[in-house]
């Protein structure tokens, strides 16, 4: 099982980056994979060498198959020891149930949310719980998703799928009228359908997004989502012409991505710099934006680079539109930009930094909500203002 | 998500009452006031709406013999008829064949009755002129907007009471430059009015400065005002002579004073506690409006302590009703005003950071918490203090936040251009917050706010949200509150500087005191209320989710 999943993965390596290599580099890649994982079993218990990476960029990259030499650097370093075998996804009866390992291992799954995966975790915990009352189950939901919150804080959509779940269940009244299997059954399958509501969820925003793109448009798209590529697939799909440009995405290249899956449907693409967004943005009818995270002001926190683009649309005068899942909408009211919690990542210069210099390595901004048109989401076509209007509905 | 739609269905049996109480009305030539009915909510009382409360209590014979005329009891009787009329108006549609017919005798009974003397309603925009086809036309225009709140009402699923409506669908708030309407709430007032020096022309339509010139007045009434109990008394005097101020101060003494009359209060003779309490509550209040005019939150407060009165069932005992409403009464100064301060204060300690530099103006009871929570949490910020003349309230605030040992700049409010290249947040209090996000503040407030703004510096509005308000306000000249004009003649400190002593005397100076001013929602960023932090766009929503639980609680 274990082997399988593994040659999954680097299969998948493999295809997207070096179809045609030979059987050595074929070798480096498959203990490069097994690399990452040592990584992360390493977080889990605590000992890290980064211990300020954010956890949620470390498996989005992992996603997308992202190479930079600090990468090829650690999976050199990984070739002289031999990997330990890895442990089975599923527990071992003799090991504790985890709700982070069960996390992890929803969480490698490239198409699933990270929400979803927080609430499929939090489904195993409802499963294996041995609780006989809704008291005790609750109290364990409460611990699991407070660890689960904890162990990456930097995640906001992780947090919110944590609190959305506990929403419902403490606030689902028709529990208190069922016995406690039937209750806990109906949890266990609310958790189950949570993951086609994601699905559906980004089927809905397609939907409602093509309205807005007309033929012969040009649409500027900055970072990886799959929210956003699902619109422009369905905007392919039925057949309208429109031009999409790709931010690079330094560091992580998200647009290099995005550009390669566009590429593939036939979209004509351009391949920008992450500078060139002020020079082009003329050319451009409106720009396409996901979301790390929905806050209460009704302003998004997503991809560094974001609130740049969108300054920029703004005294232009282009539309700026953030596709989200509902579920993304979280309870937090950024001020200004150094009022959230940071999430660093690694950034890649190419060269050797010398150590008096400082490197900024926040990997997410705040855009405020003046700056942004439209929101598409499965609850419909919002204004920003209406972002703190359902979260007062849904949690208050 | 449960509980809006729960809520909405409890609405739906409302409008059945509406039409069967319409039946009822009919019925009976002779009008009589209708019993109260369950989960009535009154609007909130205005100036206007006290005065008109006295002039209801002048039904009575034996509290006031000598206004007790039979050409006013007539005039208040053709009153109500009116409003009833233009009341029934938006039932139309709900009512049946039958019920449409008796309402339309009962509009031409009343026709018949209005006609033996001319209309007294008033436009509700505008100044009133002397002459007949003046007013007639300006009722005319104001007829739609008249409707339109009652409509409102029945759209959110709650029904004011007929006293409450007949003061909703004339005018909202009385024009002082209504010069007939003026002299009838003078001739039902307590004390003797004083006529007003050098109006300013474009205020005259508020309430003019006079109540702190009542003092001496009301000092020496106290003994002979038998129909104001005593702690309301002492609450009046203290508010005209400015011992009470600030919006949640004066809101609490109004609500402990209430409660020692309820505590005092014998049901007369021959009459109902629920409806004769309330005319009690009514008369206290128009005596504090004569004292000085009602903030929000003290509007919001009477609201809530008259539909807890009207929730009263004719059941209990009269001990048990007057418990009951000094319970209700202590649970909203405790969750409302006591709790709701602390709940703000954790919101709000968590936007101030190390290294901070906090702007405050004047002087607020809740920033004052945020502040010295912070600074016992261990948090290092500085706190920029920013007054103005004439109240120079913020030297009082920054007096006990030196005593506690923060620092802080003083300035004025001419140099908080000058100051606020350094602030990292402002703190603000509020009187009020109003639907379209508008925030009804001490003058000044909103100077802070755009300077804020300028400077791209985040402005936080601390304010309970019971001071939330449905209305709309889109300037600070339509509702506003006069100070003292000597007080901007006079330089505290300063005796010899009296250059303008003389000020009244001459016919082109006015001196205008402003109390509040409006701030625009564009410059404040986050609202911090114990409902959590809101952009200014989600007043409404709490408005409107949570002023009924307000209300019923």
């Amino acid at each position: 099982m274990y082997l399988l999943l593994t040659l999954i993965i680097f299969s998948r390596l493999l295809n997207s980056k070096t179809p045609g290599e030979g059987e050595g580099r074929s070798e480096m890649w498959w203990r490069s994979a097994s690399f990452i994982m040592d990584r992360q079993q390493q977080q889990n218990q605590g000992d890290s060498s980064n211990p300020n990476i954010s956890a949620y960029y470390e498996t989005r990259a992992a996603h997308h198959g992202v190479v930079t030499s600090d990468w090829l650097a650690q999976a050199q370093a990984a070739i002289g020891p031999e990997p330990q075998p890895q442990p089975q996804l599923s527990p071992d009866p003799d090991k504790p149930f985890s709700v982070i390992d069960q996390f992890n291992s929803w969480r490698k799954q490239p198409h699933l949310a990270e929400a979803v995966a927080a609430i499929r975790a939090l489904a195993a915990v409802i499963r294996s719980s041995q609780a006989t009352t809704m008291m005790q189950l609750e109290i364990e939901l409460k611990k699991a998703s407070d660890s689960l919150k904890s162990w990456d804080t930097s995640s906001i959509s992780l947090t919110a799928g944590c609190d959305l779940f506990m929403r419902y269940v403490t606030r689902t009244s028709a529990l208190e009228y069922e016995d406690f299997n039937s209750a806990k059954s109906r949890l266990i399958e609310r958790a189950e359908k949570f993951g086609e509501i994601s699905y559906k969820a980004r089927k809905v925003i397609a939907m409602l997004s093509q309205d807005f793109i007309f033929d012969g448009c040009t649409i500027l798209v900055h970072g990886f989502s799959r929210v956003v590529f699902e619109v422009l697939k369905l905007a392919a799909q039925n057949n309208k012409l429109f031009r999409v440009f790709c931010t690079e995405g330094r560091p992580d290249r998200t647009g290099l991505r995005l550009s390669n899956e566009l590429a593939k449907l036939d979209v004509p693409v351009k391949l920008l710099i992450d500078s060139a967004v002020a020079y082009t943005m003329d050319e451009v009818d409106m720009v396409f934006v996901g979301a790390d995270g929905v806050v209460e002001s009704g302003g998004i926190i997503n991809m560094m680079g974001t609130y740049q683009i969108a300054l920029v649309a703004h005294s232009m005068n282009k539309p700026v539109y953030v596709a989200a899942e509902s579920y993304k909408f979280a309870r937090l009211y950024p001020l200004d930009q150094k009022d959230l919690a940071p999430a660093l990542r690694p950034i890649d210069f190419g060269v050797p930094i010398p150590s008096k210099v400082e490197v900024e390595r926040s990997a997410r901004d705040y855009t405020p909500p003046q700056y942004l048109t439209l929101l598409f989401t499965d609850l419909g076509v919002l204004t920003p203002s209406v972002v703190s209007d359902e979260l007062i509905q849904l949690y208050l | 998500m449960d509980a809006p739609r729960v809520s909405r269905a409890i609405g739906d049996p409302k409008i059945r009452r509406v039409g069967f109480f319409a039946s009822d009305s009919s019925a009976t030539d002779s009008l009589m006031i209708p019993s109260p009915r369950h989960r009535s909510i009154p609007v909130p009382p205005t100036h206007p709406s006290g005065d008109r409360h006295v002039a209801s209590g002048s039904y009575d014979p034996t509290e006031y013999p000598k206004l007790a005329t039979g050409i006013e009891k007539r005039g208040e009787e053709e009153e109500e008829k009116e409003v009833l009329q233009s009341s029934l108006k938006p039932l139309k549609a709900k009512t049946t064949k039958a019920e449409r017919r008796a309402l339309q005798e009962a509009q031409r009974a009343a026709k018949a009755a209005s006609k033996d003397e001319g209309s007294k309603a008033v436009a509700e925009s505008g100044r009133g002129t002397p002459g007949k086809s003046t007013k007639q036309s300006s009722q005319k225009k104001g007829g739609p907007s008249c409707v339109s709140p009652v409509a409102t009402d029945k759209n959110a699923g709650n029904r004011p009471l007929d006293k409450d409506r007949k003061m909703d669908a004339p005018s909202p708030r009385m024009q002082f430059d209504d010069k007939s309407r003026l002299e009838k709430a003078r001739r039902c007032a307590v004390v003797n009015p004083t006529e007003s020096r050098n109006k300013v022309e474009l205020f005259q339509h508020l309430p003019q400065y006079e109540y702190g010139t009542q003092l001496p007045n009301l000092e020496s009434k106290f003994f002979q005002i038998g129909s104001v109990h005593p702690a309301v008394f002492e609450v009046g005097l203290r508010y005209s002579a400015g011992d009470i101020s600030g919006g949640n101060a004066r809101c609490i003494a109004m609500l402990r004073a209430f409660q020692d009359a309820i505590r005092d209060y014998c049901t007369p003779h021959e009459k109902v506690l629920v409806r004769d309490l309330a005319s009690k509550i009514s008369s206290y209040v128009s005596f504090f409006t004569e004292c000085r005019p009602l903030s929000m939150s003290m509007g919001n407060a009477i609201r809530f302590v008259k539909s807890r009165i009207v929730n009263l069932t004719l059941n209990h005992s009269e001990f048990e009703a007057k418990t009951t409403l000094c319970s209700d009464i202590d649970r909203f100064i405790n969750e409302k005003i006591i709790l709701a301060d602390k709940v703000i204060v954790r919101h709000a300690f968590t936007k101030v950071k190390d290294g901070d530099v906090l702007l405050t103006y004047g002087l607020s009871c809740v920033v004052e918490m945020i502040l010295l929570y912070a600074y016992e949490q261990g948090k290092k910020f500085r706190v920029v203090v920013v007054d103005s003349r004439p109240r120079l309230e913020g030297q009082a605030l920054l007096r006990r936040l030196v005593a506690k040992g923060l620092s802080c700049t003083y300035t004025h409010i001419n140099a908080v251009s000058y100051i606020m290249h350094e602030v990292t947040r402002v703190l603000l209090g509020a009187s009020a917050v109003l639907s379209n996000g508008t925030v009804y503040s001490r003058v000044g407030t909103s100077c802070v706010a755009m300077v804020a703004h300028a400077f791209h510096v985040p402005v936080l509005i601390c304010c309970e949200a019971y001071k939330f308000h449905e209305r709309v306000q889109l300037d600070s000249i339509c509702s506003n509150e006069l100070g003292d004009p000597d007080a901007i003649a006079r330089v505290p400190g300063r005796m010899d500087v009296s250059y303008l002593s003389n000020w009244a005397s001459e016919d082109n100076l006015r001196l205008l005191n402003l109390m509040y001013d409006a701030t625009p929602s564009d410059y404040v960023s986050v609202i911090v209320t114990d409902y959590g932090m809101l952009p200014p766009t989600s007043v409404p929503v709490i408005v409107r989710e949570y002023g009924r639980e307000h209300l019923l609680m």
